[in-house]
């Protein structure tokens, strides 16, 4: 094992000797689905909670549609699939995008984790207690601010816990991107498993760099939800 | 000529369905004046406390503070609605509310909850708005040291004194209170009714839906007893909770003074 990490660590971490490998490119895709994927999601909680059914239907069908199937087919549909179509292959600057491993992996991840994040950020939402929005409205707030200043920053906060799970969820997810030849942490386990017949130490190696670095990630959210989750924790003595 | 009314509120109606809730109320205060409105459950008293700030939209009605009569039209719904969102704005600024369940922001800390309207609806510094929540939250006799908490970790009696001090942070012309001791334990009902009694004897117009009757009766200059969405019977406490001469205003205060 100790030799298997001598040889390959770097390309486990962050290169490959030809380009960033390994972690360096896990988290590359992770951090971008993420931030993209939260930025989709609020607007689309927003239209999910709306009374209105003209914005808050087609958000439940995404969300369906994108919780309702797995990953990896939505992966194969958009990096495999969608290529296959005249329209997108006619396009040269939609060509182009699908023509990306890279592209196509961030943009199934950013999917997928947007239908998930939208509905408990719609939950968050609805968790909210009527009488503070109330409150509110008599104390001169306009629909815009009671959004914007009261809504979005307590519904993030009471959708932490959610977050911090669903942030471990993606960190796990992107190991798909090496069906579509992105050289990720899989993808170097794969290549060194190819290499040396050594699955054990290989994928061994893997899964101990994703366990570090999701323990990594539980540690900062909880860092974060002890100060913004203090409204809801039990009274300190 | 001597000063206008300070509110006047006149001939509200609202019905829900073919319930009527309000059958033409009015309510007039000079300043200065503290209004309690009592009732039995269901007699409307709360609703017409929130159409006057139209958290609620009476079916019509008149609204004249110092003279001056809110503009107002027919909404999509065919209720009155504030003529526009300005002016809604500009009445609940004058107009602060306390509830019967607080309603404080949960994720705010106690001083949090008071700066929150005098710096995203007034338009106040930081440090003026936070100058504010001191002076108030001290007026209300909270202890300094739970400024920081959150409403979940204080008693009753302190969220309501904290939701009190939010009101009195908009420095407002006239304070409403919606039943503001209903949700709190006995024990807690008196520390929230003296900081309201320190109002009134401030000279602060108020108007108070309650079912506390010995705050209606050592408090108020005006009683209103509304039952099933009218004004059965009013004049000054000592006259009207000592003499009633209505029957059902007999009736509901051998219910309610023991």
């Amino acid at each position: 094992m100790i030799e298997t990490l001598l040889t390959y660590g770097q390309a486990y971490l962050w290169h490959d000797g030809i380009q960033l490998s390994g972690l360096v490119v896990t988290l590359t895709l992770l951090a971008i689905s993420l931030v993209l994927g939260l930025c989709l999601s609020l607007p689309l909680a927003v239209a999910r909670v709306s009374s209105n059914r003209a914005l808050s239907w087609p958000v439940q069908v995404f969300t369906f549609v994108f919780r309702g199937t797995p990953l990896y087919v939505q992966l194969l549909i958009i990096y495999t699939g969608m290529y296959q179509l005249e329209i997108i292959r006619e396009t040269p600057f939609v060509a182009g995008f699908f023509r990306s491993g890279f592209n196509c992996v961030v943009l199934a991840l950013v999917l997928n984790t947007s239908a998930y994040t939208t509905e408990f950020l719609a939950g968050a939402l609805r968790a909210i207690p009527p009488g503070e929005v109330e409150a509110a409205r008599a104390y001169g707030l306009g629909r815009v601010a009671i959004w914007t200043k009261l809504l979005i920053p307590s519904a993030l906060r009471r959708a932490l816990p959610s977050y911090s799970n669903e942030v471990i969820f993606m960190l796990h997810a992107t190991a798909i991107a090496f069906t579509a030849t992105v050289p990720d942490l899989m993808k170097v386990a794969g290549d060194v498993n190819a290499e040396t017949y050594m699955p054990f130490e290989a994928y061994g190696i893997a899964a101990m760099i994703y366990l570090g670095t999701a323990m990594l990630l539980l540690g900062i959210f909880r860092l974060i939800e002890r100060r913004f989750l203090a409204y809801a924790s039990p009274r300190k003595a | 000529m001597s000063e206008p009314m300070k509110l006047e509120a006149l001939d509200f109606t609202k019905s829900y369905g073919s319930t009527q809730v309000l059958k033409g109320v009015s309510l007039r205060a000079k300043r200065g004046d503290v209004v309690s409105l009592i009732g039995s459950s269901g007699s409307g008293k709360s609703t017409f406390l929130r159409c006057i700030n139209f958290l609620e939209n009476p079916d019509s009605g008149r609204l004249v503070l110092d003279g001056r009569e809110v503009a107002t039209r027919k909404g999509a719904d065919g209720r009155l609605v504030v003529a526009d969102e300005a002016g809604l704005r500009a009445l609940r600024v004058r107009l602060a509310m306390v509830f019967q369940h607080f309603n404080l922001w949960s994720h705010m800390t106690a001083r949090q909850n008071v700066t929150f309207a005098p710096l995203n609806v007034l338009g106040l510094s930081r440090a003026e708005a936070q100058e504010r929540a001191d002076h108030y939250l001290d007026r209300v006799g909270l202890n300094p040291t739970l400024a920081q908490s959150y409403p979940g970790h204080m008693s009753g009696g302190q969220q309501q004194r904290v939701a009190i001090a939010r009101a009195l942070a908009m420095e407002p012309e006239i304070l409403l209170f919606d039943e503001p001791t209903s949700a709190l334990d006995p024990e807690l009902v008196g520390e929230v009714l003296k900081v309201m009694q320190s109002l009134a004897e401030e000279g602060r117009t108020m108007v108070v839906v309650t079912h506390e009757m010995g705050f209606a009766r050592n408090v108020s200059s005006h009683v209103q007893f509304l039952h099933q969405g009218r004004i059965e019977e009013e004049g000054p406490p000592s006259e009207i909770l000592i003499s009633p001469q209505t029957p059902r205003l007999q009736a509901f205060l051998s219910g309610n003074l023991k």
